[in-house]
């Protein structure tokens, strides 16, 4: 199918957008790389007045790394963080997740911003920047204001932007010390949606205690959650301890069925995933240590 | 800031194959179509239209992207390579030839994508190792050969391309 007929705005600054989102309110729709938007424009899920081009505004897919946090600008494509070797380095959770978001061909083009504002609950730099606790800065002719990644998302592609805002940028805690990280996820082929994905950061003291956890979880519930560990802190960081935590997240969880996996599969997969994934950060952790 | 109305056409100016292409475009017409309706170059294949076949992948401004999910008026100013582009002075290049030699189409709807997905990875890595072909090959759909053939065909590729192989080759 095609698209509806839509007017074609490409502002030249962040004002000029957002006059325009202020002009059309939620009959705009914003427009970064297209990867996710373009196939629904395509198939008519929406159906915009005004598609709002945000990808030529200059420096809106900057790279800013500071000593506690990293800005990366909405417009960054995901191809162009994967080459950014500091980025990598200062978030290592992200260099995890982002070779499993889409494709070559789409990572080309997709941005981070605009997987975040889409908020496709299977959806790789959500989980992440979820997982990490980041934030997200959000510009509208009102004002700024930045909201926790834990707050952004409320539901399938719904979050608490509202419709006169302009996600402008990510922010993303820098790798905490001696912290391990790692990210897997179970796909039918390989860049496909997720039907779980599993984000870990963790710490684990030199005499093999559990300092720090953040478990993450994609796919499974209409949006990115991160599992309670609290009561696993202080525990000896191993296998047992990793399998322990994965069950007691696939029991607190309502996955969601549908035509690829049922709740029970994603449960399923939450155990044998999830404590592969602690299992591998409590590794990566051990080794930040040496 | 350029604002383009509902319905109408604009104007729309490309660089492709290294040759300047102007035509016209509605807001909403995607770059696929662009291509194949305006410019009269079929060797993009429109699949699925929401980006997860691969068939319509050409090169813009370098990168293989889809050309399903852009719209002509989007890519306004930029260089577009498509499959019409690879052969030199009139023969298959050496990718072609490659997918030639190795049976890697058969019904070839699919190729034209596949050939720009390529092209675009053996320029970044030109010595790639088979998992890393088979990561890039996992954003086009083929039903006829089962990849394999697509995989021998770029890694053989790769060997003929790669400078550096054969300055190796001269050296003792």
């Amino acid at each position: 199918m095609k698209p509806v007929a839509f007017e074609y705005c490409r502002p030249d600054t962040v004002a000029e957008a957002l006059a325009l989102l202020e002009e059309f309110g939620a009959d705009a729709t914003l427009l970064a790389g297209g990867m996710s938007l373009g196939a629904m424009l395509n198939m008519r899920l929406v159906r915009p007045a005004a598609v709002v081009d945000i990808k030529r505004i200059p420096g809106l897919d900057a790279v800013t790394i500071n000593e506690g946090e990293v800005r990366t600008g909405a417009t960054l494509r995901q191809a162009a963080a994967l080459d950014h070797a500091a980025l990598m380095a200062a978030v290592p959770l992200l260099a995890r997740a982002l070779p499993n978001v889409g494709h070559f061909q789409t990572r080309n083009r997709g941005t981070l911003g605009g997987s975040v504002a889409h908020a496709d609950p299977s959806s790789e730099i959500p989980l992440a920047i979820v997982t990490l606790g980041g934030s997200v800065e959000l510009h509208s002719k009102r004002g700024a204001r930045r909201v926790p990644a834990r707050e952004f998302f409320l539901d399938i592609l719904t979050t608490t932007r509202a419709a006169d805002e302009l996600l402008t940028a990510l922010v993303w805690p820098r790798a905490r010390p001696g912290a391990g990280y790692a990210f897997a996820e179970i796909a039918q082929r390989h860049g496909d949606f997720a039907i779980v994905a599993c984000a870990a950061e963790a710490v684990v003291k030199p005499d093999g205690s559990l300092a720090h956890l953040a478990f993450g979880l994609g796919g499974v519930e209409s949006r990115p959650l991160v599992a309670d560990t609290a009561v696993f802190l202080g525990k000896h960081a191993g296998a047992s301890l990793a399998a322990e935590i994965a069950a007691a997240a696939a029991a607190a969880v309502s996955p969601m069925s549908d035509f690829k996996a049922s709740a029970d599969y994603r449960r399923a997969l939450i155990n044998a995933l999830g404590s592969k994934v602690v299992a591998e950060a409590f590794a990566n952790s051990r080794g930040a240590l040496k | 800031m350029i604002r383009l109305k509902p319905g109408s056409r604009h104007s729309v100016n490309l660089t492709v194959n290294e040759r300047e292409r102007i035509g016209t475009a509605e807001p909403r017409t995607l770059l696929t179509d662009f291509l194949r309706h305006e410019l009269k170059l079929y060797g993009t294949h429109v699949g699925c239209e929401h980006g997860v076949c691969g068939a319509c992948t050409v090169m813009v401004d370098g990168r293989a992207v889809r050309s399903c999910m852009q719209l002509a008026v989007e890519c306004d100013g930029a260089s577009v390579r498509t499959v019409e582009g690879l052969a030199e002075d009139g023969a298959l290049n050496a990718l072609q030839r490659a997918f030639n030699r190795h049976h890697a189409l058969q019904c070839g709807f699919c190729t034209a994508g596949i050939l720009m997905s390529a092209t675009h990875f053996l320029a970044e890595n030109p010595d790639p190792s088979e998992d890393a072909v088979k990561e890039m090959l996992s954003g086009h759909i083929c039903r006829c050969t089962g990849y394999y053939p697509i995989v021998a065909a770029i890694l053989d590729a790769a060997l003929e391309i790669r400078p550096d192989k054969q300055i190796t080759k001269e050296k003792p």
